[in-house]
């Protein structure tokens, strides 16, 4: 079982360094009908990144799941050959970052050799994690790009705590869920038709609320926001069961969103821009149309690798990456990104019903949470699903801090997958008894 | 636990399905909507970004073609001739579109006819320069020498095949540099067309005054009376005889209508032509065809329609179709209703009143006549050659009208060569060559009566042969240049033009 994984893990990963590297050279052919100049020094690049990545799995979680690593690997080679399309600077800055992440992704594994010694340090982890929300907001340290207040800067060096921020609070939030599971899934009387928990029941859930409010305000972040709250809920939902949560969280929701829309301007904006992008469209509507324009000019094949012109959407790179490959891979390239993403849902959550410890379970099942989730706000926001939140696409997108915080979040959720294949043969009996 | 955690993977599938649903609806129902929106630039872009076919003249000067840049665009237009072809090529601008043939014959330049992206079975499958050159009929020497000839003066020139109807000659001053507009250079083409956009249209140079400009046609319209009058067979060239007079007043008027300079003329229909003899003219169209064979002359030379020419939005040449109900007839017989506006349809036949012309219809009366009656579809396209050069498309001349019979035509014909000989058109004769002209001298506007625009339209062709020219010329009076007169401005012109056009076509040695 362990060494058959491994072994399927590593022929996938040499299938993705295949394509990634195809697409690289027809991107570059499409764009200047030449063979990038470094294409070798790229796949000997990209495979060793991916077999560093493949051996710290066989070394240090021999028993995780084989395809998550593949599916990360190849969504963060087609963003990479995407971006080096679109921006050779930035493409050199991503093939670092990737390397960090990648190296990242080995130290988690390294360092974290039990899972559950997370679980001790919560509190701590809360206290990172709520300093990671506040940072950007420190005046002198942290800085406002683009109308978001999300950036800290140390030195030369700028990023977004809040991508750690997520995967800290989402240790945190299983391990205070498994804490207070019982209280919070204690049953109260049923006279209505939907349980009415208590107030000391709901505190946890307010506190989120606001928690996330407070992210969306101050930092007019409100990709982030959302991403917290459903990250919240989802981890109380997958312990409680418990319906009344869903529906009170869902009234919080929109309390809140319609106390943000009458409230502030910017969201307001947001909102006028989803529903009507064709009002202003040179103006304010501009990205959103010009990413319409981009996916309409893919059709269903797409123009070819380099041969579309997805430059002139803003912040291509990072938000709306996806609109890029729309246009020069079709809705045959965009369905094959929603498919990676699936497929990682996927298995992150067969690792959480595989799991046996309620806080594994609780873990992986958010970590899956937060990397589904994000991907589809943003890829909403790029199609006009849903107003645009500014999130990054995991993986996908050009972003240093986002693609980091996603390898150490996979290296988490293959830790978690290890330990509960290990689970499985030493205490199979116990099985049963976890519904 | 596992039940909840099943139904989250539930909830998250619907997420995905939701954006697959979503991305259908955009990337495959909407996508024709999007790709034609306005704000769509993709299509301009994709347009800049690929090599476009090349422009030839027939006799092979490189006048539009396609530049290889470093920059976000990868090609830029550029016009080697500057000025002197930009009415007829247009512009290609990344910021405003495309005009001239650059606009109407967009699609071959660009390669995107169905039939050249896939003129093989391999072209499906590979991406190959699909773009055609293409080559106009428009001759290189006929059109400097119009350029030339015309000087400094506003005005415009057409010289036309008359048996193909083949454009030799396109020329209408002020002109502009297309060079500007189809630069990489974005700010200067912005700036040169907001420039052209402050100033007046009249005197916009983009404005293309050979087709898209109407001008009075003046006497040069009494070609088209005299069509009229033959068609109806209620005249001949020599039949009526006209009051010899200074002056002649229509029905319902007390306001006499004046010979050119005061001048005393009369006689028949030839001479009417060859003296260009209002009085004669304007009582013609009043009492003798009357407004139903004008309206219907004029419209068969191609007035009040769109000429069929491979430009895009080609001004209409203007007659008045209603001069009001009958209130009454002459005395002819048989008799000619009198309308309510019989004295406006006396001016009409003079190519006054609210006759209005492009130089290109006036060219097309010319080419008409000289064509024996037949008049042939006007054309720049002459082929279309494809990048292994191949000829992928070639201009087969097409009649458009028979505007009038062969025995009129040939009428007309010795009219308008007698007057070209001893009449008012002498300075368009050349020796050697059979040449026939109508000069005309055409009120300007209403705020300037005094002034006049000088125009001669007319045809040139071997002796013993079927003409192989027909050319409009006018001159404008531009203010303070008070009265230019078809036979001292325009015809010199038009006779250098037709000497070097003739020489081109081996008739003049």
């Amino acid at each position: 079982m362990k060494s058959r994984n491994r072994n399927v893990e590593f022929f996938l990963l040499l299938f993705v360094a295949i394509l990634v590297v195809t697409g690289y050279v027809l991107a570059s052919l499409g764009r200047s009908s030449s063979i990038p100049a470094n294409i070798v020094p790229f796949l000997v690049g990209i495979l060793l990144l991916l077999l560093i990545a493949h051996l710290a799995v066989r070394k240090f979680a021999p028993r995780a799941d084989y395809s998550l690593l593949p599916l990360a690997g190849l969504l963060n080679g087609i963003g990479y050959f995407v971006i080096a399309r679109l921006d050779k600077d930035l493409a050199g800055l991503q093939a670092t970052w990737t390397l960090i992440g990648v190296g990242a992704f080995v130290a988690t594994l390294v360092f974290i050799p039990q899972i559950r010694r997370l679980e001790q340090y919560r509190y701590v982890l809360m206290t990172i994690g709520v300093v990671f929300l506040i940072m950007p907001l420190i005046p002198g340290f942290g800085r406002e790009i683009n109308g978001a207040r999300i950036w800290v800067s140390l030195g030369s060096i700028n990023f977004q705590p809040g991508e750690f921020a997520k995967i800290v609070l989402a240790v945190f939030f299983s391990a205070y869920i498994v804490e207070k599971r019982d209280v919070l899934a204690v049953s109260t009387g049923r006279r209505f038709a939907v349980a009415v928990p208590e107030l000391r029941h709901i505190g946890p859930i307010l506190l989120a609320w606001g928690v996330s409010l407070l992210v969306m305000v101050a930092e007019k972040d409100l990709g982030s926001s959302l991403l917290f709250f459903t990250l919240f809920v989802a981890l109380l939902w997958i312990s409680t069961g418990k319906a009344s949560y869903l529906v009170m969280s869902a009234i919080l929701f929109f309390g809140g969103a319609l106390l943000a829309w009458s409230q502030f301007s910017h969201v307001q904006e947001r909102v006028d821009i989803w529903i009507r992008p064709f009002n202003d469209p040179t103006g304010d509507g501009y990205q959103i149309v010009q990413s319409s324009f981009a996916l309409a000019e893919g059709g269903l094949t797409g123009t070819g690798l380099g041969v579309g012109n997805p430059e002139n959407i803003p912040a291509v790179e990072t938000d709306f990456i996806l609109a890029a490959i729309g246009e020069e891979l079709g809705l045959i390239g965009t369905t094959a990104v929603l498919i990676l993403f699936l497929l990682m849902v996927g298995s992150g959550l067969k690792i959480s019903l595989t799991s046996i410890r309620p806080f594994e379970k609780l873990l992986s099942a958010g970590l899956t949470t937060l990397l589904g989730f994000q991907a589809f706000i943003i890829i909403a926001g790029v199609v006009r699903l849903l107003p645009l939140t500014g999130v990054t696409l995991p993986f996908v997108s050009y972003g240093g801090s986002s693609l980091l915080a996603n390898w150490i979040l996979l290296a988490l959720l293959l830790r978690i997958s290890h330990e509960s294949h290990r689970g499985q043969i030493g205490e199979s009996s116990s099985m049963a008894g976890e519904k | 636990m596992n039940r909840n955690i099943r139904i989250l993977g539930v909830a998250l599938i619907l997420c995905f399905a939701a954006l697959f649903v979503q991305l259908n609806r955009i990337q495959i129902f909407q996508q024709t909507e999007l790709q034609e929106n306005p704000n769509n630039m993709r299509s301009v872009i994709r347009d800049f970004n690929r090599e476009r076919g090349e422009i030839y003249t027939i006799d092979g000067e490189v006048i539009a073609k396609s530049q290889k840049i470093d920059g976000q665009i990868k090609y830029e237009r550029q016009y080697p001739y500057g000025d002197l072809y930009a009415h007829s090529t247009g512009f290609f601008s990344f910021q405003y579109g495309a005009d001239g043939l650059e606009r109407y014959y967009n699609d071959q330049l660009a390669g995107q006819k169905e039939t050249q992206k896939y003129s093989s079975f391999k072209d499906i499958f590979t991406v190959t320069d699909t773009s055609a050159d293409l080559t106009i009929t428009i001759n290189h020497s006929v059109q400097q020498a119009a350029k030339e000839a015309l000087g400094e003066r506003n005005g415009s020139i057409v010289v036309l095949d008359p048996r193909t109807g083949a454009v030799l000659a396109f020329w209408s001053y002020p002109s502009y540099d297309p060079n500007i507009l189809g630069s990489s250079n974005l700010q200067a083409g912005e700036k040169a067309w907001e420039e052209f956009s402050a100033l007046p249209t009249s005197e916009d140079p983009r404005l293309p005054k050979m087709y898209r400009e109407i001008f009075f046609p003046g006497s040069t319209f009494k070609l088209v009376t005299a069509t009229a009058a033959l068609t109806s067979t209620s005249a001949t060239l020599t039949e009526p005889e006209f009051e010899v007079r200074t002056t002649y007043t229509p029905p319902l008027t007390t306001l006499p209508l004046q010979n050119y300079a005061g001048s005393t003329c009369g006689g028949d229909i030839l001479e009417g032509l060859r003296v260009s003899c209002n009085t004669t003219f304007a009582e013609l169209a009043a009492e003798v065809v009357g407004a139903e064979f004008l309206i219907e002359a004029s419209e068969k030379f191609g007035f009040n329609s769109y000429l069929p020419i491979d430009l895009p939005s080609p001004a209409v040449s203007i007659f008045p179709d209603d001069f009001g109900s009958q209130v009454g007839e002459t005395d002819a017989e048989p008799p000619i209703p009198i309308l309510e506006n019989t004295p406006a349809l006396a001016q009409s036949g003079i190519g006054q009143f609210n006759v209005k012309a492009t130089p290109l219809q006036m060219a097309l009366v010319a080419a008409a006549i000289a064509n024996d009656g037949i008049l042939m579809k006007p054309h720049l396209m002459s082929s279309f050659t494809n990048q292994e050069g191949e000829t992928i498309e070639t201009y087969k001349p097409v009649i458009w009208r028979t505007v009038l019979s062969r025995q009129d035509a040939l009428s007309l014909q010795l009219a308008m060569e007698i007057t070209a000989t001893a009449g008012t058109a002498t300075n368009l004769a050349i020796p050697g060559v059979i040449v026939g002209g109508k000069t005309g001298t055409a009120q300007v506007d209403a705020d300037r009566p005094d002034d006049t625009h000088g125009w001669i339209i007319g045809y040139a062709g071997p002796e013993g042969g079927d003409p192989t020219l027909a050319i409009s010329v006018i001159v404008e009076s531009v203010p303070g240049q008070g009265q230019l007169t078809g036979g001292t401005d325009a015809a010199p012109i038009a006779r250098e033009v037709l000497s070097v056009a003739l020489r081109i076509q081996g008739i003049l040695e």
